[in-house]
Parts: C-alpha cells; sequence; structure tokens
C-alpha cells in the first residue's frame, strides 16, 4: 500500500495542480515534494525494521489473459532509488522558484508526472509495468524540453526522444522474448529470472546485449551519447536536474534489476564488451570535458563520465562495485543537482554560462565560491565528501574484476580534477570581468538550497554507513542468486 | 439475421427520409438505431444463427459489428458537418449506410458470393462518397482513380472465386477448407485462386505492393470520408480477409505465409519511409493508414495462434485514433482557410488546448508510445509476431515504428511552437466536436489499461 502511495502521489499532485492558478502551484508542488520525501523516509522506516512487510508489496492482476500483474515491491535498491527521487524533487522544486516559468503549473504537474512514474520504474516487480512506466517517464520530460527549453529544442529534443525510444523499443522485444520462454507465459519478475537463466549463453548475450543498449542510451554511455550534450544544454533547469539526476539512475538501476538477475550467463560472457564501452566513456568524457568552454556542457559531459564508471561498477558485479554503484547513484544525483543550480544561479544574474567571460565571482560573494567549491570536491571525490565513498568502493571493486579497466577509470578521477578546477578558476577566481562586476548576492532560498546540498554532501561523506545498510542486505542476496 | 435488417433498413429509410426532408432527425436516428444494433449483436452472442448458408453471427462476426458500429457512431458524431452541408444534396446518409450493409456482409460470410456481394456493396456507395466534394478537381480524380482500381481488383477477386470453385466445386468457405484437407495436396487451381484473392484484399485493406491507390484517393476524398474510409472499412476488409484466411485457406499456410511476412514487412517500411516526407497532413495520414495496415497484417500472418482478439483490439484503438486525428485536420482546415500542410498546425496549444491535447493523444497512439491504447495494440502485434517465429518482423516493426515517430512528432512539435501571424485566433469548437474529443481521448487512455475487454470477446 505505501509503495502504490509512494507512486500515486505525484500523479495526484499532478492533477491536483490542474485546478489552480500557476501562483498557487509553487506552493502544492514543493509540499507534495516534501510529503513525498517524509512518504519515503517512513518506508525506510519499516523496510529496516522488518515488521508489516506487507504495507511494501502489491500485486494485483490486471491483465491476466497476458500474464501482465499491477506488481510493485520494495527492497534495499528500489527504496535507495525511491530516496534519490524523493530526495531530488524538493530541492528541484525549490530551485525552480528564483526563476518565473510561462505556465508553471504544466511545468510543475510534467515534473510531478515525471517522479510518479520514475518511482515506479524503481518499484515495478512485473516486466511490463516495468516498461510501461520507463516509457511514461520520457513522454514529460520531453515536454519539458519541448515547451520550456532554449535554443533550438525542436530538433535536438526530437533527436532525444527518438534515440531513446529506439533503445527502448530494442528491450521491450527482448523482454517479449525472455516472456515468451516463461512456462506459463507471466511477467512476474520471478518467472522473467527463471526464464532468462535457463536461455542458451549466446541468446542471454543477445538479451542483455538488447537491454544495455536501451540503458547506454539512457544513460548515456559512450558511443550512444550523441543526443545527451545538447539536451542537456537546451533543457530548463528543473528538466536537466531531473534529467541527470534521476532518469539517468533509471538505466542504472535497470542494470541491477533486470540484466544482472535475469541473464547473468550472458553478463559473464559477454559483460566485458559493455565494460569496456563504460570505460570508454568515463575517458572520452572526461578528456571532452576539459577542453569545454561552457559550463553547462562541462557538467554534462562530466555526467557522462561518472555514469561510465557507475556502468562499469555494476557490471562488474561484485559486492563492493555495487554498493559503490548504489552509493554513487545518490552522490551523482545531489552533486549535478547542485552543480546545475550553480549554473542557474549564474546565468540568471549573467545571461552567460561561457567561463571566459566570467571571473572573479568569489571576490564578490565568498560563500557562494566557498559551496560551489564545496561541491567540486565531492564531484572529484576527495575524502569527507560523499563522492569519495562511492567512488572508492567502484573503483576497487573494479579492480578485482579487472585491474586494466580500474586503473583507466581511476583516471577519471584526476582528469575530473583538471575540468573541474579549472572551472572554478576562471569563473570564481581570478579578475572580475563586466559582467560579474556587479552581480548581485544569493537570495536567502538560493543558499538555503545550496546549504542543503552542501550539508548532504557532508553528511554522507563523513558518515557513509546509514546509506550503504540500506542497500547491503539486498545486494548479497542478489549476487547469491547470481552464482 | 435481424442486424442485416436493421441497417439496411435503415439506409432505405435514410432515402425516403431524404424525400421527406427529415434529415434534420436523421443524426439521432441513425445514432439509435447503430445503438439497437449493438444490442442486437450482444443478444445474439454465442447463438451463431446461420442464414441461409449465406452467412453466420458467430462471435467473430458479431464482435466486429459492434467494433464498427462504435466507430462509425463516434464517426457520425465527428462528421455532423459534413452531412448538413447544403452543397451536398445527394443523401449521404444512405450511402454510409448502404456501405455499412456491405460491411456487416463481409464479417459474417461463408459463401463466396457474399463475400463477393459484400466487398461490392462496401465499395459503390464509397466511389460516390469519395467523388461527393463535385467542385473539386481532386476529389473527381480520387473517386475515377478508387473506381478504376476497385473494379480491377474486383475482377480479381472474382476471377480466384472461380477458380477455386472449379477445383473444389463449392463456393462454401468451410466446405473449400474440408476439401483441401481431404485432398491433401493442394490443386494448382485453387493455388491460383488463393493468390488472385489474394492480392484482391490487400488491395482493399491497401497493403503493400497493392496501395498505391490509396495516398491519392485519401488526399482526395472529403476529409470526413477519408476517416470513415480508413476506420470502417480499413476495419471491415481486414475482418472479411481474415475470416476468408481462417475457414478457407487454414491447411494452406506453408504455401502464403512467406509472401504474406513480405508484404506486412514491405508495407511497414514503405509506408513509414514514404510518410516521413509528406508535407501534406492529410497525406501523411493517408500513409500512416496504410503503415498500421501493415501491422493488422502480421495478425493475418498469426491466424494459428488465435489472434482475431489482436485483429480487433488494433482495429478498434488505430480507428479511435484516427478519427481523432482526422478531426483535428477538418478543424484545422476550416480555421485556416483549407490549409492541409503541416505548418497550418503552428502553436496549436495556444489556439485550443483541448484541440492540441487530443492530437498529441492521438499521434502518441498512433505511434505506439505507452501509456496509450496504442502501444499495447502494437505490443501484441509484437507478442504475437514472436511468439510464431517472425522475430524478424517484429524487428521491422520496431523499426517502422520509430520511422513512423519521426512523421508524427513533425506536427507534435508545431503545435507547441509559436504560431503564425495571419493564423493566430483562438479556434473555437462546436459541441459535438468536443464529445467526439473527449470520447477518443478517454477511450485511448482506457482502452490501455483494460485491453481486456476487447481482447476477450474472441
Amino acid at each position: 500500500m505505501l509503495t502504490l502511495l509512494l507512486i500515486l502521489l505525484p500523479f495526484l499532485t499532478a492533477a491536483l495542480l490542474m485546478l489552480f492558478s500557476d501562483q498557487q502551484a509553487k506552493t502544492i508542488a514543493i509540499c507534495s515534494a516534501v510529503i513525498e520525501l517524509i512518504l519515503a523516509c517512513f518506508t525506510l522506516h519499516i523496510l529496516q525494521s522488518g515488521a508489516n512487510p506487507s504495507l511494501l508489496t502489491l500485486k494485483y492482476s490486471w491483465i491476466s489473459s497476458l500474464g501482465i500483474s499491477f506488481n510493485i515491491a520494495m527492497d534495499g535498491i528500489s527504496m535507495l532509488m525511491v530516496l534519490i527521487a524523493s530526495l531530488v524533487m524538493p530541492l528541484v522544486v525549490f530551485s525552480s522558484f528564483n526563476k518565473v516559468y510561462n505556465n508553471s503549473k504544466m511545468l510543475y504537474a510534467m515534473m510531478m508526472i515525471m517522479q510518479g512514474a520514475m518511482i515506479g520504474v524503481f518499484c515495478a516487480s512485473d516486466g511490463f509495468l516495468f516498461y510501461l512506466f520507463w516509457e511514461i517517464a520520457l513522454i514529460p520530460i520531453y515536454f519539458i524540453c519541448l515547451i520550456w527549453g532554449g535554443a533550438n529544442r525542436q530538433k535536438i529534443t526530437f533527436k532525444f526522444f527518438i534515440y531513446t525510444l529506439f533503445g527502448s523499443l530494442f528491450m521491450l522485444l527482448a523482454l517479449i522474448y525472455v516472456y515468451l520462454h516463461t512456462p506459463e507465459r507471466s511477467f512476474d519478475i520471478q518467472a522473467l529470472y527463471a526464464a532468462g537463466r535457463s536461455l542458451p549463453v549466446v541468446e542471454q548475450g543477445w538479451v542483455m546485449g538488447a537491454f544495455f543498449l536501451a540503458f547506454a542510451i539512457k544513460m548515456p554511455i559512450f558511443p550512444f551519447h550523441t543526443w545527451q550534450p545538447d539536451t542537456y544544454y537546451t533543457a530548463p533547469t528543473p528538466g536537466v536536474m531531473l534529467l541527470s539526476g534521476v532518469m539517468s539512475k533509471m538505466a542504472t538501476y535497470g542494470l541491477i534489476r533486470w540484466v544482472l538477475p535475469m541473464v547473468p550467463q550472458g553478463l559473464f560472457e559477454y559483460g566485458h564488451i559493455a565494460i569496456v564501452f563504460s570505460v570508454i566513456s568515463i575517458l572520452y568524457a572526461s578528456c571532452i570535458s576539459i577542453i569545454q568552454k561552457d559550463f553547462k556542457y562541462l557538467i554534462a559531459y562530466a555526467s557522462i563520465a561518472h555514469l561510465g564508471l557507475i556502468s562499469a561498477g555494476i557490471l562488474a558485479a561484485n559486492a563492493q562495485s555495487l554498493q559503490g554503484a548504489m552509493m554513487e547513484m545518490l552522490n551523482h544525483a545531489i552533486n549535478t543537482v547542485g552543480l546545475f543550480f550553480v549554473y542557474d544561479i549564474i546565468v540568471n544574474r549573467t545571461g552567460t554560462s561561457e567561463m571566459k567571460q566570467l571571473g572573479g565571482i568569489r571576490s564578490i560573494d565568498s560563500s557562494f565560491a566557498f559551496m560551489f567549491f564545496i561541491i567540486i570536491l565531492s564531484v572529484v571525490a576527495l575524502p569527507f565528501t560523499n563522492g569519495f565513498v562511492g567512488e572508492f568502493l567502484l573503483i576497487l571493486g573494479l579492480f578485482q574484476n579487472s585491474p586494466i579497466s580500474a586503473s583507466i577509470a581511476g583516471l577519471s578521477i584526476i582528469l575530473g580534477v583538471v575540468y573541474m578546477f579549472r572551472s572554478f578558476q576562471t569563473m570564481m577566481l581570478g579578475e572580475t570581468s563586466k559582467i560579474t562586476l556587479n552581480l548581485p548576492k544569493l537570495t536567502i532560498q538560493e543558499k538555503s538550497t545550496l546549504y542543503i546540498i552542501v550539508i548532504l554532501i557532508i553528511g554522507f561523506g563523513v558518515y557513509p554507513k546509514p546509506i550503504l545498510e540500506i542497500t547491503e542486505n539486498t545486494i548479497k542476496t542478489l549476487l547469491q542468486g547470481i552464482q | 439475421m435481424k442486424e442485416l435488417l436493421l441497417i439496411s433498413g435503415l439506409g432505405v429509410f435514410a432515402l425516403v427520409a431524404g424525400l421527406l426532408n427529415l434529415r434534420k432527425l436523421m443524426m439521432p436516428i441513425v445514432i439509435i438505431g447503430l445503438l439497437a444494433n449493438i444490442g442486437l449483436c450482444i443478444s445474439d452472442w454465442d447463438s451463431n444463427e446461420i442464414v441461409y448458408n449465406m452467412l453466420m453471427l458467430d462471435n467473430f462476426a458479431l464482435a466486429f459489428t459492434i467494433i464498427f458500429s462504435v466507430t462509425t457512431i463516434i464517426w457520425f458524431i465527428s462528421a455532423a458537418d459534413y452531412f448538413n452541408d447544403d452543397n451536398n444534396f445527394s443523401d449521404h446518409y444512405a450511402l454510409v449506410l448502404f456501405s455499412l450493409t456491405g460491411g456487416f456482409l463481409l464479417v459474417s460470410f461463408t459463401h463466396m458470393v457474399m463475400l463477393f456481394l459484400g466487398i461490392e456493396i462496401l465499395s459503390i456507395p464509397l466511389f460516390v462518397l469519395v467523388g461527393s466534394n463535385k467542385t473539386k478537381l481532386r476529389s473527381n480524380e480520387a473517386a475515377f482513380k478508387y473506381f478504376l482500381l476497385g473494379s480491377f481488383a474486383s475482377a480479381f477477386m472474382l476471377f480466384g472465386i472461380t477458380l477455386i470453385y472449379g477445383s473444389t466445386g463449392t463456393f462454401n468457405t468451410q466446405a473449400i477448407a474440408v476439401f483441401l484437407s481431404q485432398s491433401g495436396t493442394v490443386p494448382p487451381l485453387v493455388f491460383a485462386g488463393m493468390l488472385c484473392l489474394l492480392m484482391a484484399m490487400s488491395f482493399k485493406v491497401s497493403a503493400a505492393p497493392f496501395h498505391f491507390w490509396a495516398p491519392d484517393v485519401y488526399q482526395g476524398a472529403p476529409t470526413h470520408i477519408t476517416a470513415y474510409m480508413s476506420t470502417v472499412v480499413k476495419t471491415v476488409a481486414f475482418a472479411a480477409f481474415f475470416r476468408l484466411f481462417k475457414t478457407s485457406f487454414d491447411t494452406m499456410q506453408t504455401e502464403y505465409m512467406m509472401a504474406l511476412a513480405i508484404m506486412s514487412a514491405v508495407t511497414m517500411l514503405i509506408a513509414n519511409i514514404t510518410a516521413s516526407v509528406q508535407e501534406n497532413v492529410k497525406r501523411m495520414l493517408a500513409y500512416s493508414s496504410i503503415s498500421h495496415a501493415g501491422f493488422m497484417l502480421v495478425t493475418v500472418l498469426t491466424i494459428k495462434s488465435n489472434s482475431a482478439g489482436i485483429l480487433l483490439y488494433y482495429a478498434m484503438v488505430y480507428s479511435i485514433s484516427s478519427i481523432c486525428a482526422f478531426a483535428v485536420l477538418k478543424q484545422i482546415k476550416i480555421h485556416s482557410n483549407g490549409r492541409e500542410i503541416i505548418d497550418a498546425f503552428k502553436g496549436l496549444l495556444g489556439r485550443n488546448r483541448l484541440m492540441a491535447i487530443s492530437m498529441t493523444l492521438a499521434l502518441l497512439s498512433m505511434s505506439g508510445i505507452p501509456p496509450l491504447a496504442g502501444f499495447m495494440a502494437k505490443y501484441l502485434v509484437f507478442t504475437a509476431a514472436i511468439t510464431n517465429g517472425y522475430l524478424w518482423l517484429a524487428i521491422v516493426g520496431v523499426i517502422g515504428s520509430l520511422i513512423a515517430v519521426f512523421y508524427y512528432f513533425k506536427i507534435i512539435i508545431v503545435m507547441y511552437g509559436k504560431s503564425d501571424a495571419d493564423h493566430s485566433t483562438t479556434i473555437q469548437l462546436p459541441w459535438h466536436i468536443q464529445l467526439v474529443f473527449v470520447i477518443c481521448c478517454i477511450g485511448m487512455l482506457l482502452l490501455a489499461f483494460i485491453p481486456d475487454i476487447i481482447l476477450g470477446m474472441l
């Protein structure tokens, strides 16, 4: 029931928003997002106390002739993902307050639908339901980018849509293929696992390939990343926060939930190819980040690099790398939201995100520069920030699988320092330019958003144990199932 | 039998009503008549009534009758202005109802002569309706083209029926199946006859490579008639196709399966590729209609896994989406000086929100994106294809769907952009059009979540 409530609340809010005016929409959206977060925390409490497990699952036969059921469940992995989605959402809504969007109730409604669909993806225990939510999440973000996006948005968002749909449809075919091998024609997750494992190795490889294609496009992974930088650039700030903060995690979550347990032999046989792509992705995106002139493009490419690392860690499939991947998903969500918020603050004030034109912001608003610096430290995985825990575990796990990919992936940290610090130097240090000379100070609302992000970064960095505990047992059972 | 009498009786009444000047009352009468028809079908459910060895009202026939009656009712509401137009002197109600009579024969025949009569009764009123925009050259051309090519296809059908009769000695579809299963090998005459019938039916459902008539005819015909042709007519033609091949040629599957699979693949690809370069929305929707025929052909291909329910569902979903899209197109034409090009849709969101949202849902449904019913329909088709070992066809279908997204989204993108300076006034919709949009939107969403109400019929 509780899980159902988590999924339904955003959808209901979206419907509710239609009844109110644009000014009231803000308040309703933030209230809903906060209630959702509280609800998620309550769910976490129920999950960890182990009492009343029936509160967390719901199974209802939906289209019985096709073996489709409305089957949702909650375990450690889903829980952390739901927490990410419900933690990011209030930040996104709150950060959108410093800009006036046309027709903003539609914008908030779209964001809410997206949140509901993404939580649906994270909780679905039925293959068909998973696919349904997966696609539903795509539609609102497409319209967010199309209606509220920047220059040349039509072409860019269209490319984004076609690209992701292309991958999803092949995933659908693979899903149908496995479904047809279940004895009773059922989309139930356990039936699909059993059917997938009984397939010959080569077929498992194909199924994995089709799933990985969909996920690699969504994350994105080299060479399927070409839609991403432009889409991130043109998307409005709330849209891009949701895209990179939560939506890309749908793909990494999908790898853990659907590929690993369903086609383990295919993974052991052909997984290294996918790891190679992921590692190339890390190196390639990091190098490109270094030469970016625009801050938003820099964040976009940095995002590709980090997701490549997460993907490689998941495909290495051992306890450390999976734990690291889960942790890093949370970090990446917080960090990108932070970075895009910094971008939003700068662009709202100066109208440009070209780094060369900025400079000397530290001397005007030192607390802003300081908080930006902490976010950067987390992105480059310095100890005592949350980024460190995740990346350390990831690289440790990856090393057990293949030392070469681990050492190449490790390069990403060094390259990360290069591009992140360079951006800090050009934008925050040095002489003030004409544009930054009269930069207004941060508003209280902006400051408080940044404070929350910084507290989360340092809090999880110093004491990551509660987060790691959420997923620990689930990952153990998952790995036992594979071997 | 009652259903046949009711529909044809309504047609005759419509003729008389034209004389008695009752035209204003016709719309409610027709809608009530069609609702009564649905009621009759439900009361006859499971009765398997046989009408003089010519028709059999099995559940297949009744289910398709219900579906095309529902579609026709929605279409009638959306096309009210077509019937109230004073320029149309001839009585179009009667023509549409007569073509529905043909449709009824087509979904219920057990005798080859009924198949032929059904096709002719369906087509001849359509020739007139397509040309009913008398002052437009394109409409005349379309009617003429449709007539010539349609007669050609009918000739093929007759030829096929004769060849089969010559070899099997019967017109009865079940007797043909019995003959084939007893004879063991397929006589060459039956094979040739089957091929002729395959061609004729493919022409009627506009499957490639027999689709060339469709874009011109669809574009030339009045928009409402195009909507009628691409929904109701297509549904009954597919029902006849399915019925014929299921009852008569079940034992000959090895002979025609490959041909049908290739035709289906070619239809999906060619129609979608051609549609993506169209600037005229009506022509684009015509090609889209052809491409959906490719998907529906898959259900004929997977006959042995009992895919009639899938065909029924696909036809219903496609009909609702298509009627919605054509109704929007018609309104756009009215409010932008008869333009049919994509740019006429510019800024529709600002001009009329209901229209923009309905069109978006219709296009998303046709491109098969969840959570709309079109996705469910395509999903069922893909599943049927893969179950029967046509994985490659499913992949072709996926590629076809992607190309389709490409052109459907061209319209969506301009709708949410800025509007033209000359056509930026808000559009006021008459209530009956609003009703159609609401019905279609609810239908497209509802059918996705409870597909069993249609799938369970067969």
